[in-house]
């Protein structure tokens, strides 16, 4: 019962890092695509002024989740790295040249030095995604065995795999989309707006025949698992299909409001739909299950705590980043000085609103609650 | 260094644990200053701020402010050279963590949390300068300097488990139960745990101090520079004493706790009393080459007598010692010397600010302040490979052998090959970034290019250029 509860915290960090790291990789595939440097300018400084305070706070997931699954159930993991070991090399490596790439091109010298950075940025941003899944489309297609030592290349080399990883990279192409809609419209750049939401409805398509391709595949080589994608994780296949649906009809008809939270649910309807699909195995086509696989009872309760901890402590702190973020606080430096070369001062539109109002009073209390802390220890 | 040692330890053990072991060599030897960064850097911007926003010190406040931005870069490569080395735990370590999973797994999860804060908060203050109220602002920083030492604390415990494993039951090769509590607080944490955490702050203040050191050589004698140096430096200083008290207390209780990696560091062949301390000297063959030796100091140092019966390394089979005692003896005399070297350019400090009231003029105590970043970071490199290559054979000690963690798959000689070649340019492109930031400052302009990859603004509206 507790290793189901640790599974499904397992899929939730997944989930989260899927619907905000995900879309961090896709603002990279648009980037890859925005065309030359004049054409590209606009859209690039969007996802770039989108991505630079979140990322890294994004990433995070990623590694909890990576924590969860070797602590929970270590022998699962190690199989997973073993069989799958050539494909995560990829990815890694294309962690490392994405968030250093980044980084550096913010602070690069001269156009060139900027073109290579972005470059390695945009492509390791494409290549990233694309190697993870085709390690998720390796577990879910039964392809790593439950002993495994040695890498396999036909674990992560077949169609499922494959499709899945083009289908990670179309799913993290169509959130960063939805999710620049909406960064353009709050800055009120109407263009923008437009350039976005025609590459969110392609990419909206193309997640969507890549689904449904995927379907099909798993209907023939791997039966087991599309019976229950059909059967008792069917509502959540449907809720991915009319999301997805409803997301680009909204689209169309140009009433983008609420497509965000749809395109969201769509994402996490298909990652919880492979998960109640795969129940109770962790390793499909092995009889590595949720109970059997699990550490001892200890250990999963202190991770169903430490999750609770995560979530309460966690949650508050990314809610304010995201706020502040949403109300434009957050800024580069080196950009902002560049946006207002006379004067300095205070360069972005407008002033601080009442939101950053209260998250500045939120940070002053949060001092006063830390000093106070502190200065009644000595009495203790 | 490390890779020389690998390389020795080469001749002994065959497979796929040299290469697995020269690959975390490498991607921990490099993280780790980045790591240290991470822990510490925050602090010492919170200190310039503080002093900026309390006194109204406009230097201050804006070494705060390109601190900080060199902190991003800085953070962000720390942040994806960590995670690396979460995957290889897996990729490279399968054994280690198939079977120790369930146990080590916990502290690193205690460490997400905390990666977590340091991530969001770090997001907040960097870009939260410009418009968020200055005292908000600096107590937005205060979380990234509390979830630093607490998730350095975290990942230590587990460095510290593996020297001192405990807090778990198994049978059958299975681990069937666990207590989290006393496997974070092993009996390793309570040295290794502060050894690491003032090292990181030795690293950061010095290395930074460093850098205004440099200038004030080359003749950027103005109060920008003196204030960049001296915050840094007298934090560095303040910690050296604490530092070298607590590695005294940590070595201490190897010579306890971890006796065989204890008589490599000292050159213990055998179990005696009246064991004399070497300085220096490379072993070899039965016999310490030009190392200079201090009869009974060691048993001395052990137990305050030269009385004290020290475990020697005879004490276990061939085959359980450590493969290179001379890498890690004079690993250990570096990192020794280099920590009273940096007490010593404190006290230099702490002299003539009693004597004058100003810091020293010699051209001696600047070389020396010029080198304490690259020293610090020797010194702390060097602790790594003590209790690194001190532990071996074993990943977990007496437990299971590195050998035993490694993975079966081929090509690590390969992925090896690869990672030197990406961190080298890695770091190469730090740098590179860091002192195109430096050069900008100096000439006191705004960047440029206000748009990463097009055109100089103020060309034309950006807004205008898109399709």
């Amino acid at each position: 019962m507790i290793a189901a509860a640790v599974g499904a915290i397992l899929l939730a960090s997944i989930t989260l890092y899927a619907i905000l790291g995900g879309a961090d990789f896709g603002g990279g595939l648009w980037d890859l695509l925005a065309g030359g440097d004049r054409r590209g300018a606009a859209p690039r400084r969007l996802i770039d002024e989108s991505i630079t305070p979140v990322w890294e706070a994004n990433h995070v997931w990623l590694v909890f989740a990576l924590v969860i699954f070797w602590t929970a159930f270590p022998r699962a993991f190690a199989a997973v790295m073993n069989a799958a070991a050539l494909p995560l090399w990829l990815a890694v490596g294309g962690i490392v040249l994405r968030g250093a790439g980044f980084a550096f091109r913010k602070e690069a010298h001269g156009i060139g030095a900027q073109r290579a950075f972005g470059a390695v940025f945009a492509c390791s941003s494409l290549l990233t995604p694309f190697f993870m899944g085709t390690v998720i489309g390796a577990v879910a297609s039964g392809q790593v065995p439950a002993d495994a030592t040695q890498a396999r290349l036909a674990a992560w080399t077949g169609p499922t795999s494959l499709l899945i990883g083009f289908l990670f990279v179309g799913a993290c192409g169509y959130l960063a989309a939805i999710y620049l809609i909406g960064e353009a419209a709050s800055r009120g750049e109407r263009r923008l707006e437009a350039y976005f939401t025609r590459r969110a409805q392609a990419a909206g398509l193309v997640t969507g025949a890549l689904s449904l391709g995927t379907l099909a595949e798993l209907h023939g080589s791997y039966p087991a698992l599309f019976r229950n994608l059909t059967g008792r994780a069917l509502p959540l296949v449907i809720i991915a299909a009319v999301t997805g649906l409803a997301v680009v009809v909204l689209l169309v008809t140009g009433r983008p409001r609420g497509v965000r939270v749809l395109a969201v649910l769509g994402v996490a309807a298909v990652i919880w739909g492979w998960g109640v699909a795969q129940y109770p195995t962790v390793l499909p086509g092995t009889q590595v299950t949720l109970s059997n696989a699990g550490a001892p009872h200890a250990t999963l309760a202190a991770l169903v705590v430490l999750f609770v901890a995560v979530v309460l402590i966690v949650g508050p702190s990314f809610a304010l980043l995201f706020a502040l973020h949403g109300r434009q606080v957050l800024r580069h430096e080196g950009a902002q000085v560049a946006l207002a070369p006379a004067g300095g001062g205070r360069a972005a539109p407008g002033r601080p609103g009442a939101g950053t109002r209260a998250a500045a009073l939120g940070l002053v209390a949060l001092g006063a609650l830390v000093r106070a802390l502190l200065r009644r220890r000595p009495n203790r | 260094m490390r890779l020389i040692g690998v390389a020795a330890v080469a001749t002994r053990v065959g497979g796929e644990v040299v290469p697995a072991r020269a690959q975390m060599a490498t991607t921990l030897g490099f993280h780790i200053i980045l790591a240290c960064l991470g822990i510490a850097l925050p602090t010492i911007v919170l200190i310039a701020e503080f002093i900026g926003l309390r006194r109204s010190d406009e230097t201050a406040m804006l070494l705060a402010r390109r601190w900080s931005q060199a902190m991003g870069v800085l953070v962000a490569v720390g942040a994806v050279t960590g995670t690396v080395l979460s995957f290889e735990m897996g990729l490279l370590w399968p054994g280690l963590m198939s079977r120790y999973g369930a146990v080590l797994g916990l502290p690193f999860g205690i460490e997400g949390l905390f990666f977590f804060l340091e991530a969001i908060f770090t997001a907040i203050y960097l870009y939260g300068w410009r418009r968020l109220p200055g005292w908000a602002h600096w107590w937005s920083g205060m979380p990234i300097a509390l979830s630093g030492i607490f998730g350095a604390m975290s990942v230590i415990a587990v460095n510290a488990w593996m020297n001192q494993p405990g807090g778990f039951t198994a049978r059958g090769g299975k681990i069937v139960s666990v207590d989290p509590w006393q496997v974070y607080f092993n009996h390793a944490a309570y040295y290794e745990m502060p050894h690491m955490i003032l090292a990181a702050y030795m690293v950061s203040a010095f290395i930074v101090a460093g850098v205004y050191a440099a200038g004030i050589l080359r003749g950027r004698r103005d109060r920008y520079h003196y204030t960049g140096f001296a915050i840094p430096f007298v934090t560095g200083a303040v910690i050296t004493p604490f530092q070298i008290f607590v590695g005294d207390t940590a070595a201490r209780a190897i010579a306890a706790d971890q006796p065989v990696k204890f008589a490599s560091m000292e050159y213990v062949t055998r179990t005696s009393r009246d064991v004399p301390e070497y300085l220096g000297g490379v072993y070899a063959n039965g016999h310490v080459y030009a190392g200079l030796r201090i009869p009974g100091m060691d048993s001395l140092l052990v137990g305050f007598g030269t009385g004290t019966r020290v475990i020697g390394w005879d004490s276990v089979p061939p085959a359980d010692r450590p493969p290179v005692p001379w890498l890690i003896h004079l690993c250990f005399d570096v990192m020794v010397g280099l920590g009273f070297l940096l007490l010593l350019a404190g006290l230099w400090a702490l002299y003539v600010w009693w004597r004058r009231r100003r810091l020293p003029r010699a051209r001696l105590f600047w070389l020396l302040g010029a080198v304490s970043g690259v020293a610090a970071t020797a010194a702390m490199e060097c602790g790594w490979v003590v209790t690194e290559v001190g532990r071996q054979p074993w990943v977990v000690y007496r437990l299971q052998t590195t050998a035993a963690a490694a993975t079966h798959n081929g090509g690590v000689l390969t992925s090896l090959s690869l990672v030197i070649a990406l961190y080298a340019v890695l770091g190469a492109a730090t740098i590179v970034i860091l002192r195109t930031l430096a050069r900008r400052w100096r000439q006191g302009a705004a960047p440029e290019i206000a748009v990463p990859y097009g055109p100089p603004a103020g060309d034309r509206p950006a807004r205008e250029a898109a399709p």
